[in-house]
């Protein structure tokens, strides 16, 4: 488990619109990556494309090549539901399905897969997963409790849950605690410090003590100015990236002096 | 002590502020609420006291010369079949298409067949009535005859078949078409709600599109689609026109949909015999009305609970 994710030379649009262009960059199995950068520069945008869930969105697209583990994800006859079962993503916004219980969200995605399982089978995995979202303690005499009773950081949690269940490759997260209190946020970090023992994982945040926090590496995406297309400035180990990038851009962003 | 004191500091609540307008408009839409339940509680006091005479009367003077149940239960046999048929036929198709329309349809096509459909819904009923019994009684005469060579051994299409097609599967599928704008119009605005939190928390975890409509569009929109299928229920229920121009009804109470043997629908009898009837006989009819005015309360009432029920899942909180 935890794959490389090698982007090369990769333009995002919007219809006719070019959002992101040229982004090239190699992401290590089992490591923390952070995207940084001011708002509408493209990070998100990038962070959609891994998972071609960005194309979910009428008229948009991407042209490059993108590989895991060398196998190019928008290559021919490659099924986006199959690139999004091996890819997981956390949202911005917790999205647990309202209308299941906590023990439904997290096996959905196993449904999808498997349709038949043993009982004991998914109860395994139900408590698998929530266990390994920090979960399990504060949910487990409740399961079949809508998961929209719980607290953010619980629901964001659950949402990890449900999407480690499926055991992916890649766990991508949109901002996965702008939504959160410390408390929840900092619970969500000890998470992804653990994740990554076994996952690849892509975390998009506006907090730069949380990309140093919780990074390897991070990269860092600037825009020159709206209507712009946004870019990839420097990618580098993390501690690099805050004590001596190499662009003077990202030593401006990083030390707060714009963005 | 603790008691009197506590009693004297909840005596006296302090005023909450309140600016004009929002008295104004707090004070309209209560009148707005109270005065809908005083015309419901005068259509039920009217029902009720024109009712009273059949309802005491001896059943020699009813018209028929049977008892007033009897009287009114084929015809509410005959309502609620036709209403049902109508039902389990409209509102697979009314999804489909409000399904169709927010989420597969390109954009500009999926306008244009909004308005077509909102545009059915305006159709007159007894528009409908006359396409019924000149369009599809005839049409549906192969169709019968196939139904009841191949599938006779059902009670529903046991024949024999009808020769005019004036018949309860006719006056279902008319009724189907009339009740599928109002039902699709509803699904629809419910489908557009759907969070797109959701429906891409559903496509993240590798849902096709498909999928993705079980996971998240279908459970939120489940109350949307019940309301929706009440609203027409009730328009079925009480149709009266479509149903009796279409309808050859000889109060029959059997579920056989392709004889010319058929029961009436209370709606459909009360405009056929109140033109000609007098005295008790209006009454009788109008008995049938309070009962056809209960049944909908009742299948309005079920809607609200099931819809209830669940609601600790519904997405609103």
């Amino acid at each position: 488990m935890g794959k490389a994710i090698d982007a090369k030379n990769l333009n995002i649009y919007y219809g006719s619109f070019l959002a992101v262009e040229g982004v090239s960059m190699s992401i290590r199995p089992q490591t923390v990556t952070a995207l940084i950068g001011p708002s509408g520069c493209g990070k998100s945008t990038f962070l959609r494309s891994i998972n071609r869930m960005h194309e979910v969105i009428p008229g948009a697209r991407v042209e490059g090549r993108l590989e895991l583990d060398g196998k190019d994800l928008y290559g021919p006859g490659i099924d986006p539901v199959g690139v999004r079962r091996q890819i997981g993503m956390v949202f911005q916004r917790p999205n647990p399905f309202p209308t299941m219980s906590i023990y439904d969200n997290v096996i959905a995605g196993q449904r999808l897969n498997n349709k038949k399982m043993k009982k004991d089978a998914t109860d395994t995995l139900v408590e698998q997963s929530l266990r390994g979202a920090n979960l399990w303690n504060e949910v487990k005499d409740r399961l079949d409790k809508p998961g929209s009773g719980l607290s953010g950081g619980q629901q964001q949690r659950l949402c990890i849950a449900r999407a480690i269940a499926v055991q992916p490759d890649v766990l991508l997260m949109d901002e996965p605690c702008s939504a959160l209190d410390p408390i929840s946020t900092l619970a969500i970090e000890d998470l992804i410090n653990e994740l990554k023992m076994d996952y690849t994982i892509v975390i998009v945040t506006h907090n730069m003590q949380q990309a140093a926090r919780v990074s390897d590496y991070t990269g860092f995406f600037n825009i020159e100015g709206t209507g712009k297309p946004g870019h990839l400035v420097e990618m580098d180990e993390t501690k690099t990236i805050f004590s001596q990038p190499k662009e003077k851009a990202t030593e401006d962003y990083v030390s707060g002096r714009f963005g | 002590m603790t008691t009197t004191t506590e009693k004297v500091i909840a005596k006296a609540p302090p005023k909450p502020v309140l600016q004009l307008g929002d008295r104004i408009f707090a004070g309209s839409a209560k009148g707005a609420g109270i005065l809908i339940l005083v015309v419901l509680a005068g259509v039920a006091a009217f029902l009720i006291a024109q009712a009273m005479p059949a309802i005491v009367a001896s059943p020699a003077d009813l018209p028929g010369g049977k008892t007033l149940v009897a009287y009114i239960a084929p015809l509410v046999f005959g309502t609620i079949l036709a209403a049902l048929i109508a039902l389990l036929i409209a509102t697979p198709l009314a999804v489909a298409v409000a399904l169709f329309i927010t989420h597969y349809a390109p954009r500009r096509l999926a306008q244009g067949l909004g308005y077509l459909i909102d545009l059915l819904a305006a159709v007159p009923s007894i528009v409908y009535g006359l396409w019924g019994v000149a369009v599809l009684a005839p049409a549906t005469l192969g169709l019968s005859t196939w139904l009841n060579t191949y599938l006779g051994w059902l009670p529903f299409f046991a024949g024999p078949v009808s020769v005019t097609g004036r018949t309860m599967l006719v006056v279902g599928v008319t009724l189907a078409v009339m009740i599928l704008p109002i039902i699709t119009a509803v699904a629809r605005e419910v489908f557009l709600q759907t969070p797109k939190l959701h429906e891409e928390a559903a496509l993240a975890l590798g849902a096709t599109r498909w999928e993705m409509i079980r996971m998240a569009v279908l459970p939120f929109g489940r109350s949307g689609i019940i309301s929706g299928a009440m609203l027409g229920l009730g328009r079925a229920l009480g149709e009266t026109m479509a149903v009796a121009i279409i309808l050859s009804a000889s109060g029959a109470v059997t579920f056989n949909l392709i004889s010319s043997d058929n029961p009436s629908t209370i709606a459909g009898n009360i405009a056929l015999q109140f033109p000609d009837s007098t005295g008790l006989a209006v009454n009788t009819l109008i008995a049938s009305g309070l009962v056809l005015f209960v049944i909908t309360l009742l299948v309005n009432a079920l809607a609200r609970y099931i819809i209830n029920r669940r609601r600790e899942f519904s997405g609103a909180n």
